[in-house]
Formats: C-alpha cells, structure tokens, sequence
C-alpha cells in the first residue's frame, strides 16, 4: 500500500497518491514521462509538486522505497549499501534544505565527498527536480571524482574525450584511419572506444586487438574498450583477448537490466576478471558504463517511476563496480522520451549532476538524432555547460558524424573549443604524450602542430598512391 | 609529406587523403581548432536531408510491385500501426509496436482456419527511413528467398506483410497473428547524415505481443555501402538455423560466425602498425 503525500496551498489541497507520483509530477516537462502517463497535469501542479518535494525529509526515501525491496536488486543494492555514518551530517534535511545546502558553502568538495555513501540515487534525483540549470552546474563543479587505468582521468580543469572510431563494416583501415584523426586533435584520453557493427566475439577480439596494437606502438597513455555485451567480453578475456575495460549498457531496474539480458553478478564476474589481467598501469578502474534517460520505460520496467529517476537508480549500480568512466548517452533515445534540444540540454545537466553528487565519474555523449528536434547549436549550448559543470568527458567523432551508429555527437574539432573556451586540459598522461609525440605544438594553448608528427607521416607513407575505391 | 600552408585561416591536415578509406567525416582542417566555412555548410546540408528523410513517406503501390517480383507465390498483406501519422510516430513508439483494428482484421480475414503453423514470418516496416525500405528490402529479400529455398532445411513461409509507421516489435504480433515459428522484421534505422538507407533485421523466435528487445539478434546497417544483401543474408541464414536449433533467439543466441568480417580496402589492413 503506498503512502500518500499531499500539499496545502492556499485553500486548495493537493494530494499525491505515492512518492513515485510526487517525484514524476515534480520533475521538469520531459516527452518521456508525458508517453509513461506519469507527467504533471499542468504546469501549476508541477510547481506544487516541487514545493511539497522540497518539504520532504531525506530520511523519506530510505524507508518509502520506489521499487519494492523485495522485487529489485537495484533496490537491495540502494538500501543495503546506505551508509548511515555518512548521512549523519545531513540526515536531519529536508529536500529543500538539501539543495541550500549544496549550494551553500558548507558544501565543499571534501564534505561533499564525506556525505556521498550517505545520499541515494533517489535523494539525488529529487534535489535535481528542484534546482535550476545554474544549480546543477555549480553543485556538480564542486564534486570530484577521480578515476584512473593508464591516465588519471577527472581531475580538476581536465576534459577528457572518448575518441569513438565507429565504422559500418568494422573496416580495419576506416578504424584506423579515424583513430588517426582523432588522435592528432588531441582526442582519446578517457578511452579508444568502438560500437562494433555486429556483436559477435570473434569480431570483438579483432577489434580489442587492432586498438591495443596501436595503444601499444605508439606508447598511448589511454585505455581501450569494445563496447559488446558483457558476456562477449567475458568470453574474450577466457579467450586471452588484450581487454582493458568492460563495457555494458546499465539501467535503473533490475528489469531493465534483464532486458539488457545481464544482472548484478554478471557485472561482478566481470568486473573481476578485467582485475585479473592487470593491464591497469596507474589504476584499476576497469567498467565503462553507458545509460540514458528513458530506457527503462523503453523495456517496460520503469514500476511507473518518472525517467530522470530511474536514471539516477542506475548510478548505483555504476558507482558500486568503481568503473573508469560512465556515459549517458542523452539525446540518442530519441524525441519520443526527450524532445527537443531544452528537454536534451535539462536532461544532460540533470544526469552529470546526480552522478557527479553520487561520486560517478560522469561524462556525456552529447548528442542528438536526426528524428529529434534538436541541432548542432543546441550540442553547442550543452558542451558549454557541462564544460562548466565540470563534465569528466565527453565523445569525439570525425566531424559530429557517427557513420555507423547514425547520429551526431560532439566532434573532435568541438573538444578543443571546449577547452578553449574553458581552458580545459585532456589528462595529464595524456597531455604530456601530446606534447612529446609534437601532435600539438603548444599543448597549453591548445594549438595542434600544423604539420604532420614524424611517428605518424612513416605509417601515411605506405600506403598505396591514388584512389583504392 | 609538405607542411600544411594556412590560407586565409584554414589549416589542411596532410592526412585527408586518408578519406579514400573511410565515409567518416576526417582531414576536415581547421580554422584555429574550428571546422572551416565549407565543411561546416556541408555539415548542415547533410543535417537537413536527413531531417527530410525521416518525414519521407513510404511508397507502398511501388514496394508492393517491388515485392510481387520476388514471387514468393504468397499474397502480400499491407498493415498500419496504430500511429496514424508521423507526428504521432515520433512521440508515442507504444502506438507503432500495435496494429490498427483494420490491420488486426486484415491479418484476421486472412486466416485458413485452422491456420497451420509455419517457421517464419516476414514484415517489411517503413520505420524512421523508408528511403532504406523502399530501395533496400526488395534485393535484400531476393537473395535471402533463394538462400531460404536453397537451405537443407525447409522453411515454410507466412504470407509477406508491408507495415506503415511501424516499430521492431509490431512484428511480434504479426508473427503470433500469423501463427509462426519466427519473425524477421525489415525495418528503415534512424537515418544517419552518411547513410539515410540503413536497414535492420530483427529475427524473433516465438514472437507474442509484449517482448522485448533482449529476446532479438539484429543485423544492422544492410545496404549497398554497408554490409551487402548476400552477406547479411548470409548472416541471417546462420541465426536462422541457430535459433531454430535451440528454439530461442536474443542474448543467449551468439552470433559465432568465424569469419573475418574485418574487410579491407584494397588489400590494405591497419596501416597505423604494419
């Protein structure tokens, strides 16, 4: 039976019928959470909805679980892992008093840090549903998340980027060629990531082996991942493949999850395995999480839930497998769960934000398809403002076109106006590699060489003269 | 290997000419670190003909035709979802995985009662392209009706289904409609700024109304610049028989093709290390 919450205002009298309803009506207009049913019924309700949330103690949400204990691991994994000494500080708050004082400086990044075993995802999400844009940037600013393989990524004044390859086929030389120009714009620090076209083992294995090659020749301080299902990757550590970081798709439920066709103790195994192999030289942060806004209701697993909190529920699953690197993929779902580019941009900041606040090393493949309403400008806006909120990393593609998962995301050319802009730094491994290898000419400054690097014009060199389609 | 001379402001990268091996977008050059005046309109250009693509709507008379040519000696069957328009497509996907009451009757009134079960159902789906649909499911048909004709095994089949503002899982209660083993749904993927004619192959085992996506294998990215029609048919073919053998179709069915699907270019492998 779900408790009931209810708002006075004025002599009108609000009622909502469970928290899971509290939380979906108080949350910023999103397409996603109109097509689930859960969406406030006028702006006004949704207001009032913030104002009864913000009245609400933290302590609520560790005794009115949102998805039944008994039905989710997620959930199992929430309340069993809530660590009371941390929330001590701030367990006396209200969700209202919670953002005060994250915007407060009370909250520094070290006290920050302190609280975080203390704060649930649902905490989390809900001080979300009630603070502004500004507030999601500057709260997620002054939490740090510091992860490390072979490069230390999340430190302060660092961007990082994922350089994604991806190419139709999984041509060999395509790959390499996009690693090539990713490379000489200084991207790759976070990861060498490729969606393969086809998920398949042996293909993976191929892939793992072409990255590490290079990662090796060329002595990159980055790390390399193949983003197949959890199980190929176990299956290609059995089979001796170089893999240095575990990637799965991640979602708020444990039902979601299932439809990703994995559960907790996969991502254990897993997690595990990528351990035993020791690749890691400065850290072992071996997971690469992937989610987004609107997967679970997607799968039909959302237990009637608002998207953004489901989300949140999912960086407990991250942040229990200390991965290197989580992704939310925010605009690739698609305009039927966020609409436009304001719904993407709110819903970027909104996910940095609680993963930040929950210490999930958080970047964000900022993106957009071609059915959504949404262009490069608004990819603009939100790189700008997570750069500002202090996103962890970001995609890099050849020209904002991914060839084979057909969407745009952010392009080589746009991290380093981020950093620019910022005065950003890729990570420090990264950064000095840059210099060394003279891919750029003033790595403080941010200006790529203008020729050629020697280590690069021998391999250009061999290939054949002339046109080869 | 010459130093890249700045002219007015663009800086060329001396390894665009690597765009001989790749549709990726490489070797822009740059304008400080930004994309230069012309590859920047080229970019929007792409961005609106993609947009375009998507409010394309399906030509059914010409697929049908198209289709009819394939002889499958089996009557084609045209459905619609419940979406009614485009509009309506793009914001309520739960409205494209059902078919409209006409649809439901249609598949119904088509019923030799009682209908004998076959191995496998096909539905061509318009989707987010039906540029891909309209251009690619044809061929692709053609050589995976002569693969399926040629297997050692027999595969029955439900008569061919063309669906209007269609999702993946519409093929679900197709196939259940129609009493299959199995659904193979051909479906237009999200036009990309390279590629607006992708299609996916989505095979099901057991489809009914309510599965999700973990129950399928997909093969995506079928066209002529992608994986071509006697490959994926190849493919196909594989996960066919696989689910047919262990009854089941998703996550627990691997593809284990051993081949090396890493193509080359021109006898060109990895350049970066040999």
């Amino acid at each position: 039976m779900a408790q009931a919450y209810h708002h006075t205002l004025g002599s009108r009298h609000y009622r909502f019928d469970s928290l899971a309803e509290l939380m979906a009506k108080a949350t910023p207009a999103r397409s996603g959470d109109r097509l689930a049913g859960v969406i406030a019924d006028s702006a006004e309700e949704r207001v009032v909805a913030q104002m009864a949330l913000a009245e609400l103690p933290l302590s609520t949400f560790l005794e009115d679980h949102l998805v039944p204990y008994g039905e989710d691991e997620i959930t199992r994994l929430i309340v069993d892992t809530h660590d009371a000494d941390a929330f001590a500080p701030i367990r006396h708050l209200t969700v209202g008093d919670f953002r005060n004082w994250l915007l407060s400086d009370l909250a520094t990044p070290e006290t920050i840090a302190r609280a975080r075993a203390g704060i649930t995802p649902e905490m989390a999400a809900a001080v979300s549903k009630i603070m502004r844009n500004q507030d999601l940037i500057l709260v997620a600013r002054k939490c740090r998340v510091t992860t490390a393989f072979r490069n230390t990524i999340g430190l302060p004044g660092r961007l990082s980027t994922r350089l994604q390859p991806n190419h139709p086929t999984d041509d060999a030389t395509g790959i390499a060629a996009s690693l090539l120009d990713g490379l000489l714009y200084g991207n790759g620090d976070a990861v060498l990531g490729i969606n393969p076209a086809t998920d398949n083992v042996a293909q993976s294995i191929k892939l793992m082996t072409l990255m590490d090659e290079v990662i090796q020749k060329y002595s990159i301080p980055t790390q390399s991942c193949v983003l197949t299902h959890v199980t190929n990757t176990l299956e290609a550590i059995e089979q001796g493949a170089p893999v240095d970081l575990v990637f799965q798709s991640i979602g708020g439920t444990q039902a979601t999850n299932e439809s990703f066709g994995f559960d907790l103790a996969t991502l254990g195994e897993a997690r595990d395995a990528a351990r035993s192999l020791k690749r890691g030289t400065v850290g072992d942060n071996v997971m690469y999480f992937e989610t987004g806004q609107g997967s679970s209701l997607s799968a039909n697993a959302h237990h009637g839930l608002d998207q953004q909190t489901c989300e949140a529920r999912a960086y407990a699953v991250a942040r229990h497998f200390e991965p290197l690197l989580v992704n939310t993929v925010v605009g690739f779902i698609g305009p039927e769960y966020l609409f436009d580019g304001k719904q993407i941009i709110r819903a970027g900041l909104e996910d940095h934000f609680c993963a930040k606040l929950l210490g999930v090393p958080m970047g964000c493949d900022i993106c957009y398809t071609n059915h959504a309403d949404a262009d490069q400008n608004d990819m603009d806006n939100l790189l700008t403002l997570l750069g500002a909120a202090g996103c962890t990393f970001i995609m890099g593609i050849p020209g904002s076109d991914d060839i084979m998962l057909n969407y745009q995301t952010t392009s080589f050319h746009d991290a380093l106006y981020a950093r620019r802009v910022l005065d950003l730094s890729p990570a420090p491994e990264f950064e000095r590699w840059l210099d060394e290898m003279a891919i750029f000419e003033d790595v403080a400054r941010h200006r790529p060489s203008g020729r050629l690097p020697d280590a690069f014009a021998r391999p250009l060199s061999r290939l054949p003269e002339g046109g080869v389609r | 290997m010459s130093d890249a001379t700045p002219t007015h402001g663009v800086t060329d990268n001396p390894w665009h000419r690597l765009r001989e091996f790749t549709d990726a977008r490489i070797g822009l050059g740059r304008a400080g670190t930004s994309l230069p005046t012309r590859r920047s309109l080229e970019f929007q250009l792409a961005h609106a003909r993609a947009q375009d693509a998507v409010h394309l709507p399906l030509d059914v008379e010409a697929l049908c035709r198209d289709l009819d040519g394939l002889k499958t000696g089996r009557p084609i069957h045209r459905l619609h979802s419940r979406a009614a328009d485009r509009e309506t497509y793009l914001q309520r996907p739960d409205l494209g995985r059902r078919l409209d009451e006409a649809s439901r009757e249609r598949l119904a009134e088509a019923d030799e009662a009682p209908r004998p079960a076959v191995d496998l159902a096909i539905a061509v789906v318009d989707g987010l392209s039906s540029l891909a649909v309209q251009q690619n499911a044809p061929p692709f048909l053609e050589a995976l009706t002569q693969a399926l004709a040629e297997a050692d095994q027999d595969w029955s089949l439900a008569p061919l289904t063309v669906v209007e503002q269609g999702r993946v899982a519409i093929g679900d209660e197709i196939g259940e409609g129609l009493n299959a083993r199995a659904v193979l749904v051909l479906i237009g993927e999200r036009p990309g700024l390279s590629s607006p004619d992708s299609l996916g192959l989505y095979l099901t085992w057991g489809p009914r109304i309510g599965l999700n996506d973990a129950a399928r294998n997909c093969i995506s990215n079928v066209r002529p610049a992608g994986f071509v029609f006697d490959e994926a048919s190849r493919r196909l073919m594989y996960l066919l028989r696989e689910a047919r053998a262990k009854g089941l179709s998703g996550v627990q069915l691997k593809d284990r093709t051993q081949d090396d699907v890493i193509e080359s270019s021109g006898g060109v492998q990895n350049f970066l290390i040999s």
